[in-house]
């Protein structure tokens, strides 16, 4: 995490009041970007992260050596088409990868902020991402898109900022984060914090960090990604490199090597403070809330059209949720699309090789760029 | 572009907002965006159809009609438009309702269940006819709610629902469909369009 020579960051002048109270100044934002901005400055599109992503779209993460997280998704010739538009990500707040977060000194002590970070939100990130906008110098973004925790900062940054973007696309989101889903992020939360090794978030980040208890939640979160028959087909009751169960408490199954593998990875490239602030910045997630109850209130000001994606064996933002946004969005006589994509692979068919999402997605895309 | 969809763009004037319920691949979609500077929707519930008419930069919600038309307020739209769908629903009138509380203005065409030789299929051969507006078996037909031009006509009257305009189709001829009329053309046409409102 201290590779800071590959990572490009903006150090934000502006002061930005943040929702818990605070006030923070001249803080940093890690962003990457991808093509080319044109003279007009309109073919730029914000991605945002999920919890666990990072700037690193596309191509080899230079900090992690493996492929961007929206590498299927985004590129030359791909459904984000690199070659005809500007594609910009930041690093969240909170995240570890070179934005302001918990692994950040704390001037005032001169060790790492810890749980002494500020609380942040959804509004929080996406107000520090809009600086990027003026950086740039792009008056309008041609789309902004995101899937998961990226959706619903797609959701608040239309909200925000209604006339900066012509296009919206919140994909396998929702506008109102769910007790489920509330309830999944505490049991990470809990793994990590039963960790005698995060000693109530100071830790040493050169010195023992709560590898076990971080690993525990990225497992149990990995399996909300994924669909019983995705699991079932994939690993079914296959066993591990062995003829027949051992009568013991070693990996036997495939499922639990693998779940194991996916966990002892995860910590080698994210902080354990950075998990649990930026999952409570989902759980924390509530538009309809921001606008007395009323969702169509979030995006009443806005012109942009906007193209809602789910999937249908994705039961952590299932269809209905997204769905909830479309009808928001009709109410009040939005320009929306939306399509529920087939696909067995869970919440993570927006990261993966999901045809029917990438054409509708670049379809979306170019249809709409070329009517500008 | 078939004569049917022709004739339903003519219905409608230019720069209006228009609803396309049951949108298909998005053909009069496009035709209307492109010739009639439309604000077009559309709602579909094939997944293969939302696909295409995103190639075409349509704007289509994937959903069912019977359940999805409750989300647009009341009159959103100048013209809601169904074409050829009405007869496929569990509950048509449940859906006419609907196209009339979301549309000032409702078009809907139907296939004529009394045309001739829907007729003489079922008089001659004694099975269920099959045209080329009703091509398929009775066991594999979307269409549980057939209708002739005639019982359209008395139910819309029944309903208290205005008639604005009736056509007949038959092959490339299109006709004013009438009171004193309504007979014959009940018997010669495959198809009627109907502009409506309530």
């Amino acid at each position: 995490m201290n590779a800071e020579n590959n990572i490009k960051t903006l150090i934000v002048k502006k002061p930005l009041k943040l929702d818990c109270g605070k006030t923070i100044n001249e803080f940093p934002i890690a962003y990457e970007t991808y093509g080319t901005l044109n003279k007009n400055k309109d073919n730029a599109i914000l991605v945002f992260h999920a919890l666990t992503g990072d700037q690193f779209v596309t191509g080899q993460n230079p900090i992690t050596k493996k492929d961007g997280w929206w590498s299927y998704a985004v590129g030359p010739d791909k459904a984000i088409d690199t070659k005809k538009y500007f594609v910009i990500c930041a690093n969240v707040m909170g995240g570890c990868m070179g934005s302001f977060g918990p692994s950040h000194e704390d001037p005032s002590t001169g060790t790492a902020f810890g749980t002494n970070f500020p609380v942040i939100t959804i509004n929080d990130m996406v107000n520090a991402q809009y600086n990027l906008l003026d950086h740039f110098g792009i008056d309008k973004l041609f789309s902004i898109a995101g899937g998961s925790m990226g959706g619903m900062q797609v959701l608040q940054f239309i909200s925000n900022f209604p006339d900066k973007a012509k296009t919206v696309i919140p994909i396998a989101c929702t506008s109102s984060h769910s007790a489920q889903n509330i309830a999944f992020n505490e049991l990470g939360r809990q793994a990590i914090a039963a960790d005698s090794n995060w000693k109530g978030g100071d830790y040493s980040y050169e010195d023992t960090i709560p590898n076990k208890g971080l690993a525990v939640a990225r497992m149990a979160a990995h399996i909300t990604y994924l669909s019983k028959k995705g699991l079932q087909e994939k690993f079914g009751r296959k066993l591990q490199e062995r003829e027949d169960l051992k009568f013991g408490f070693d990996a036997d199954f495939q499922i639990e090597s693998y779940l194991r593998y996916q966990g002892s990875v995860f910590v080698d490239r994210f902080d354990a403070n950075s998990y649990l602030y930026i999952t409570r910045a989902m759980d924390y997630f509530d538009l309809a809330k921001q606008y007395k109850g009323n969702l169509s209130d979030a995006f009443r000001a806005t012109r942009a059209k906007f193209f809602v994606i789910s999937f249908t064996s994705d039961w952590l933002y299932p269809t209905q949720e997204n769905k909830d946004i479309v009808i928001a969005l009709n109410s009040i006589g939005a320009d929306v699309g939306f399509v529920e994509i087939e696909s067995d692979k869970g919440h993570d068919s927006f990261l993966l090789d999901v045809p029917d999402f990438l054409s509708a997605l670049k379809n979306f895309l170019d249809k709409s760029y070329t009517e500008n | 572009m078939k004569n049917e969809f022709q004739v339903i763009s003519e219905l409608i004037e230019k720069d209006k907002k228009v609803l396309d319920v049951g949108c298909g691949d998005g053909i009069l979609m496009q035709f209307l965006k492109n010739n009639k500077n439309t604000n077009i929707r559309g709602l579909e519930i094939s997944k293969s159809k939302v696909q295409e008419c995103i190639a075409k930069g349509l704007t289509v919600i994937e959903g069912n009609a019977e359940k999805d038309l409750k989300q647009f307020p009341d009159k959103s739209f100048e013209y809601v438009v169904l074409s050829q769908t009405l007869q496929a629903f569990l509950n048509p009138e449940l859906v006419m309702n609907e196209l009339l509380r979301v549309g000032k203005k409702a078009i809907v065409t139907i296939p004529n269940f009394g045309y001739w030789r829907v007729r003489l299929h079922l008089l001659i051969k004694g099975t269920m006819p099959i045209t080329k507006t009703l091509p398929d078996e009775w066991y594999n037909t979307p269409n549980i709610h057939m209708c002739s031009i005639k019982d359209f006509f008395y139910f819309a009257k029944s309903r208290n629902i205005k008639i604005f305009k009736s056509l007949a189709i038959n092959n490339q001829n299109v006709s004013i469909i009438n009171d004193s009329n309504l007979t014959i053309k009940n018997f010669f046409a495959d198809l009627g369009i109907f502009l409506l409102e309530k």
